[in-house]
């Protein structure tokens, strides 16, 4: 069986530093899935080893099957795979129109072709204001993405990822820097995700993991050091004190 | 035999001239990831001050000091008040610099004119020296030493000292080089003035060797970017192989193609690009 | 119908283009040709600088050679119009496409660098290569081009063709900036690392657009060897590399339309400033710092400083 995410005994090696150790994860489809653990536990690189941003020491990553440890950003975002980033990451000169184009252009067959102007593609234009408006953001259509709040622009990150119709869904830390009442709705935002889509996140936010989460995997200096169903990871009271600072049940405020 | 000795005592005597330009231009570039466009007209501007101060006093070295003070003081200007400005924008720093280009070029061209300049050799290095069967200028082995001595100083310099160490960390990161201490910007403007300064000395070298002349500073830019390119960015190791091979393929290429010799100094630029991009030993 | 000030002046502009040659004398609709070329040449550039933010030093060599193919096409073989600017053009296109492949897979400054580095290796050929270019003495003597259909060919009567080919060129660079691929430049400029993750290749496109780029400029150098009837190393030179900047900056980058005005500037100021002033090109240079200095909207406003993910 295909999994969406298979990651097998991955070692990362800056330099002398080794940031990650003997790795290993699988997703199944559809599963909800978080990665926790302190700063430094290497959560981003992972990600960004998933992401094909760098390549693993050692080990191997595989996406829906096939081995991708050599391939490309891009090739593997052209497989199902879609990501947002911690530091918001949006073409922030242009309007929310523009940045969600883009997002629904990438796959198309006509990308490359510079001798039709864009309002010569209504099909395309159409999409993207559907998506605008299933997601409740008609309205900011025209505005720069630059002048929307913090909070808008996190949301539009994800927004982005899924205009593109991930399989396979990377969030890294969504709630970041968000409100209180900013991280609820973000949470039932993500909680309302098709569920076909297969997600990953990375977050700091306690609630929002349980709140989300159906499995986590727990690290620390580079290394797993828990891996299982949430439940039995917020029961199990060492690794909460040990690697997340707190009693299990025990409420972070955001 | 003898044509083949001499031929590569002159190319390498050229590799080391082009090898003080390379090494002050790959140390700007490696370390503050700013490529000076303006080095050459440095070059050229050391050597047209260094024309007229031994004119005056017929001494060689005052000429060599006085270029490689005031030379380095306007690159210091340059730098502090025109490039920093774009801290982290190193793009916009790099369009300023080829503005200077024709800035320095012109002031150069109203000053001392369009005619082509000769710089006297110093006394005591205008005799030749007989190796073997061969004939060679004393001079131009005095270049190939200098050339050495700077490579070896640098190296030392780079690598075994604190404040090359600094200025390591500080292209690396610099907010985390600022928090320990390390006053980046003062760092920069040095680096620059070093690099200029590396310029200068190359100016009034190669002034004596081959002459000061309008077009100069294009010139010689030129080989020194086909080097750094050759050579990988930041890598003096590189800065010191490519100038070998494109000072030799140059003295060679005159010597026996001469329509083609630009030609020949091109094919391996394109090689190295289109197969390695980031040269020889630069870092990816 | 209400028109904006910036519509308005376009269409003033345009009407102005259209009539010159009835109230100007032959000199003077000479000179008006000269902006018609340079503007051209200035969007092409502007293709690359404020569509990806990529500023090229060397993008006049695609101007001279251009010229240089159309030159020599013209004194070895044939005066036919058409067939030069075919063989001038194609000519930009196959060094861009050689030249792009060599210089787009680096980054930053050291894109610059070889920018410049290319363009001053093609200077010093054409400066070197006396049999072939004429060295630095160039290519003079070329003769009028034949238009092909019985027009009298006047200074004129090459001005409106030149205006039809600067328009249609024009046109094709709107489309161009509004395709899907215009809109990815855009993306890339942006944020490449974003484009990367949507599954764009931004490779491709930077490549694909330095060709363009190339292109356009060789059409502009055709132009410019049938006004001027001679060319030099000069035309692949950094000076006139630096012009074209200065007319993108003073313009404005990415505004399409803006470098056009800036080449107007650029063009009619240093006819007016050299007739009296030796000191043109130091002028120039001075101009061009100032300019990238406190022109925000310039050049500097399209290109991004160094930023932790781009470094990815």
């Amino acid at each position: 069986m295909k999994t969406p995410l298979r990651v097998e005994q991955v070692e990362k090696v800056f330099g002398k530093v080794a940031v990650l150790i003997g790795v290993s994860l699988e997703l199944e489809s559809g599963e909800r899935h978080a990665i926790l653990g302190p700063n430094g536990a290497g959560k981003t690189t992972l990600f960004n080893l998933i992401c094909g941003i760098h390549s693993a020491t050692s080990g191997r990553i595989l996406l829906f099957g096939e081995d991708v440890s050599r391939m490309s950003v891009q090739r593997r975002a052209s497989m199902g795979l879609g990501r947002t980033f911690q530091i918001t990451n949006l073409f922030n000169s242009l309007t929310v129109l523009q940045n969600i184009l883009l997002a629904r252009q990438s796959f198309e067959p006509y990308r490359f072709n510079f001798c039709k102007p864009l309002s010569r593609y209504p099909k395309l234009i159409s999409e993207t204001e559907d998506i605008l408006q299933q997601w409740g953001i008609s309205d900011k259509r025209d505005k720069v993405v630059s002048t929307l709040s913090y909070g808008e622009q996190r949301q539009l990150e994800v927004i982005m990822a899924l205009a593109n119709k991930p399989r396979l869904l990377l969030l890294d830390e969504p709630t970041a820097g968000l409100s209180p009442s900013e991280t609820g709705s973000m949470t039932r935002f993500l909680r309302n995700l098709d569920g076909s889509i297969t997600i990953l996140l990375v977050e700091h936010d306690m609630e929002v993991v349980f709140s989300l989460a159906e499995k986590i995997t727990v690290m620390h200096y580079g290394n797993v050091v828990a891996q299982g169903p949430a439940e039995e990871i917020k029961g199990n009271s060492e690794v909460m004190a040990a690697y997340l600072g707190e009693e299990p049940a025990q409420h972070v405020n955001g | 035999m003898d044509f083949i000795v001499l031929q590569t005592l002159n190319g390498l005597s050229f590799a080391m001239l082009l090898f003080l330009m390379a090494s002050g231009l790959s140390l700007i570039f490696g370390l503050m990831n700013l490529v000076n466009l303006a080095h050459g007209s440095f070059y050229l501007l050391a050597g047209y001050i260094a024309v007229t101060v031994v004119k005056k006093s017929s001494n060689f070295l005052e000429g060599l000091l006085v270029a490689c003070v005031v030379v380095p003081l306007v690159g210091i200007l340059v730098q502090k008040f025109f490039l920093s400005r774009h801290e982290r924008n190193e793009l916009a720093q790099v369009l300023v610099t080829f503005g200077f280009i024709f800035i320095i070029g012109d002031a150069c061209l109203w000053i001392w004119g369009g005619l082509p300049r000769s710089l006297p050799k110093p006394s005591f290095l205008s005799h030749s020296l007989f190796l073997g069967d061969i004939v060679f200028p004393s001079y131009r082995l005095f270049i190939i030493v200098v050339g050495f001595l700077v490579g070896l100083g640098l190296w030392l310099f780079l690598e075994k000292t604190k404040v090359g160490a600094m200025v390591r960390a500080s292209v690396d990161n610099p907010d985390m080089a600022m928090a320990v201490g390390v006053n980046v910007s003062t760092l920069f403007t040095a680096v620059f003035a070093l690099g200029t300064l590396l310029a200068a000395l190359a100016g009034v070298l190669g002034g004596a060797f081959v002459g000061v002349h309008a077009g100069a500073d294009l010139d010689i830019l030129l080989l020194a970017l086909v080097i750094v390119i050759i050579g990988g960015q930041g890598s003096l190791k590189g800065a010191f192989v490519g100038s070998l091979f494109v000072g030799m393929i140059d003295n060679f290429g005159r010597a026996l193609f001469p329509e083609l010799s630009l030609f020949m100094v091109f094919a391996p630029m394109a090689v190295i690009l289109a197969v390695r991009p980031q040269g020889l030993f630069g870092r990816k | 119908m209400k028109l904006s000030p910036l519509q308005v002046f376009m269409l003033f502009a345009a009407l102005t283009l259209l009539s010159c040659p009835l109230f100007l004398s032959s000199y003077y609709v000479g000179l008006m040709t000269q902006v018609l070329i340079f503007a051209l040449f200035a969007m092409s550039l502007d293709l690359l600088v404020g569509s990806l933010g990529l500023p090229s030093l060397g993008h006049a060599v695609y101007f001279g050679v251009g010229a240089y193919t159309a030159g020599l096409l013209c004194l070895k073989f044939t005066n036919s119009f058409w067939l030069c600017l075919i063989a001038g053009t194609c000519s930009g296109l196959i060094l861009a496409a050689l030249f792009g492949f060599l210089a787009i897979r680096t980054r930053g400054s050291a894109f610059l660098m070889i920018t410049l580095a290319l363009a001053q290796v093609v200077w010093g050929i054409a400066y070197k290569w006396r049999s072939f270019t004429g060295g630095d003495d160039g290519l003079a003597g070329i003769s009028l081009p034949d238009l092909g259909f019985p027009l009298a060919v006047t200074q004129t009567s090459y001005y409106y063709v030149v205006l039809l080919i600067f328009g249609l060129a024009g046109l094709f660079l709107t489309i161009i900036v509004r395709s899907p691929f215009g809109n990815a430049l855009t993306g890339i400029r942006e944020s490449e690392s974003r484009m990367r993750s949507l599954g764009y290749n931004p490779i491709l496109y930077k490549y694909l657009c330095f060709v363009l780029a190339g292109g356009f400029a060789s059409v502009s150098g055709v132009l410019f060897v049938f006004q001027n009837r001679f060319v030099g190393p000069s035309e692949l030179g950094v000076v006139l590399s630096a012009k074209g900047l200065l007319m993108v900056i003073l313009g404005g980058a990415g505004t399409l339309w803006g470098p056009a005005l800036g080449a107007a500037i650029i063009t009619l100021s240093e006819h007016i400033i050299s007739a009296h002033i030796d000191r043109w090109i130091m002028i120039l240079g001075i101009v061009y710092v100032i300019s990238i200095m406190f022109f925000p909207k310039g050049i500097v406003g399209t290109i991004r400083g160094r930023s932790r993910e781009d470094a990815i």
